[in-house]
């Protein structure tokens, strides 16, 4: 942290010390300048493009030094197709407030509405992006912010889309207020450590919300993914931590509101899962602390596929999901305490808030439905009522020491 | 036949095991809607027990009324009448009494607690619909088993049986087969087996329509294809028409043949 501050420090200085000696160039329809490539060729180290509103038909416009782009009333930057539009390779780079649109589709080549590479110390703010391939592409980059942009895609199927905003072995980025719909994958962060996700809003993407593969040491807090393909996605990555974010209304065959692979050492604190097929779908993930989510209207709250251990499942609240845990073996390593269930039938007779029968999570019809997965048909049938209730009795197939021994009576606040 | 099925009806609205009934679906609607607050969520619950109770019923009532007016049935038989229509009256009286009972009871609430203005009302007339054919299924299953045995005892056995029977039992043999076969592909299987028992076919018509139905996951696919199209949806209520028409035929078949 000391390190990025007298980094950006150095920069500030050196930006002031140049404030005084940039100036500003003007483009638009009718100006001396009329393109945004001409005023970047023309412009000095620092200078200031104010694009006033308009269209302008343009694709490979290479940023290659220090400049603040800023558009006025949203003016219309159109690559007719054609491919890249926006190509950063300079650090100090701020672009703003564009209307950036008709990104050209390739498939040898990732065609980005705007691309980041190489460099660092980029703002880009207050764009909206539509029609498009790849939106906000940074490569190799760092110490950015990626701040309150809209993305909007048209994307139908996978393999010929492309993601909302890709991070590829960047780190230090901040991605915060970003409104994205309609792409292959809202979020992308692939090698990409220490970046931080903030309060953006993934819906309605082709497959996943946020994806995350081979990235540590990141946060992704308050935000909301929402009616994506198949949820969000956290495969091989470490010390993730995930704060308040809201999983909602990812339905499907497929689909998940959140599905983890390999993930260690983790933090999922204060989330919401809300009618989601499968809340968490957890594999080969280890010492994770689960506490203070919600989980609500699920079809199965948490399925836990197998090489789990020492995960801790603490002051949850489980409400109304068909299923609370799905579990398809019989060992068990994790701990699960002072959750609330709202499946819990047991009594409270010394009325510490605590019930005096541990709850057992996991039902028989849940190991069931995994071995054969047709017997779901069956589901909420007496019969089924019956013998989930005998095997709550005396376990035999489900693991006999997966139970909270303290299970609320009241639902958990924090 | 209609003069009979007008005095059945009347009599038995005027009987009290009518207004008992209507006065439990009354009560379970109304705790139902006090305690959960959210229509859809007790939409659900209510599935729940009437995919249990209203066969349970029909079955009982159906026998019970059977044998309680043996000796009027007798007395009707001496008179010119059509035998079919003095037992399909009895049926179609005993049958429409519940299926009103449950409609009133059950829709009363509902309508008080805003049910025109609530996106669960095609959930909620689906589970009305499905309610009446399972009375309808089960009151004429009864009449079958009540004209077949003379004995009351024998009668109330074979009707419990056959409620225990659907209800219970087959999920369970159901479950076994699916098990024992899980290694081979059970997508039709498993949707013969849902077709074939009128209580199970209720039950998955009703999840899918509420939105459990995605949580079937990837086989539920194959259900949501067939159950979530209108194609499915016809099927399917053909399906509940035949198990409705097989045992009222049959009431015509036997009443033709009987020895009284």
């Amino acid at each position: 942290m000391k390190t990025f501050v007298q980094h950006n420090l150095f920069y500030i200085i050196f930006f002031i010390g140049f404030i005084g000696f940039s100036q500003t160039i003007e483009v638009c329809g009718d100006c001396t300048i009329t393109s945004l490539k001409e005023a970047i060729r023309i412009a000095k180290d620092f200078d200031t493009i104010v694009v006033k509103k308009g269209t302008y038909k343009a694709h490979d416009i290479v940023i290659d030094k220090p400049l603040t782009i800023v558009g006025e009333n949203y003016p219309v930057i159109d690559g007719e197709l054609k491919g890249e539009i926006i190509t950063i390779i300079s650090d100090n780079v701020t672009v703003d407030g564009l209307f950036i649109i008709n990104v050209g589709t390739s498939y040898t080549e990732d065609y980005a509405a705007i691309r980041v590479r190489k460099s660092k110390n980029f703002v880009i703010q207050n764009l909206v992006l539509e029609k498009l391939f790849f939106g906000i592409y940074i490569e190799k980059s760092s110490h950015g912010k990626v701040f309150h942009n809209k993305v909007i895609g048209d994307a139908v199927e996978e393999y010929n889309s492309g993601n909302g905003i890709q991070l590829w072995y960047s780190h230090h980025v901040e991605i915060e207020h970003n409104y994205i719909e309609h792409v292959r994958d809202g979020i992308y962060l692939e090698f990409s450590d220490d970046c931080l996700i903030k309060n953006n809003v993934s819906a309605l993407n082709i497959r996943y919300g946020l994806h995350f593969m081979f990235s540590n040491d990141d946060t992704y807090q308050d935000n909301t993914f929402e009616n994506n393909g198949a949820g969000v996605a956290v495969m091989f990555s470490k010390k993730i931590r995930m704060y308040n974010n809201t999983f909602k209304e990812n339905w499907g065959t497929a689909s998940y509101g959140m599905l983890l692979k390999e993930i260690n050492d983790s933090e999922i604190i204060g989330n919401t899962f809300e009618e989601n097929t499968i809340g968490i779908n957890i594999e080969g993930s280890n010492r994770i602390i689960y506490k203070h989510n919600n989980f609500k209207n699920n079809g199965w709250a948490i399925k836990v596929r197998g090489a789990c251990y020492t995960n801790q499942f603490v002051e949850n609240n489980f409400l109304y999901n068909s299923f609370d845990i799905a579990y398809n073996s019989k060992v068990n390593d994790n701990v699960f305490d002072k959750n609330y269930w709202s499946n819990y039938t047991g009594y409270d007779l010394d009325k510490d808030g605590i019930g005096d029968v541990p709850y057992r999570p996991v039902k028989l019809f849940s190991y069931i439905v995994n071995r054969t997965p047709e017997t779901i048909i069956l589901l909420r049938s007496m019969f089924i009522d019956i013998i989930d209730f005998s095997e709550k009795v005396s376990p035999v197939f489900t693991p006999d020491n997966l139970m909270d021994h303290h299970p609320q009576t009241k639902k958990v606040t924090w | 036949m209609l003069k009979i099925l007008k005095y059945s009806f009347f009599d038995l609205m005027r009987s009290r095991w009518s207004y008992v009934y209507f006065a439990f679906y009354l009560l379970l609607g109304v705790v139902l809607l006090f305690l959960n607050n959210d229509l859809s969520k007790a939409v659900i619950t209510l599935m729940n027990v009437i995919i249990v109770l209203v066969p349970l019923i029909g079955t009982i009532f159906g026998v019970m009324y059977y044998y309680n007016s043996k000796e009027f049935t007798e007395l009707l038989l001496a008179q010119p009448l059509k035998r079919s229509s003095i037992f399909l009256g009895q049926y179609l009286g005993v049958a429409l009494s519940l299926s009103i009972s449950l409609i009133l009871g059950l829709g009363i609430p509902f309508v008080f607690y805003g049910l025109f203005e609530s996106s669960a009302i095609w959930d909620f007339s689906l589970l009305l619909v499905t309610g009446t054919f399972l009375t309808l299924i089960f009151t004429a299953l009864a009449f079958n088993i009540a004209m077949s045995n003379e004995n009351k005892i024998k009668g109330f056995g074979y009707a419990i049986l056959l409620w225990l029977f659907l209800a219970i039992i087959y999920d369970g043999l159901f479950l076994m087969t699916l098990i024992m076969f899980e290694d081979y592909p059970l997508d039709k299987v498993s949707l013969i087996g849902t077709m074939l028992n009128p209580i199970d076919l209720s039950r998955t018509l009703i999840l899918l329509k509420l939105d459990i139905s995605a949580l079937l996951g990837y086989t539920g696919a194959v259900f949501k294809q067939f159950f979530g199209t209108s194609f499915g949806l016809i099927i399917s209520f053909v399906m509940l028409a035949i198990w409705v028409a097989l045992p009222v035929l049959r009431i015509v078949f036997k009443s033709k043949k009987k020895d009284f």
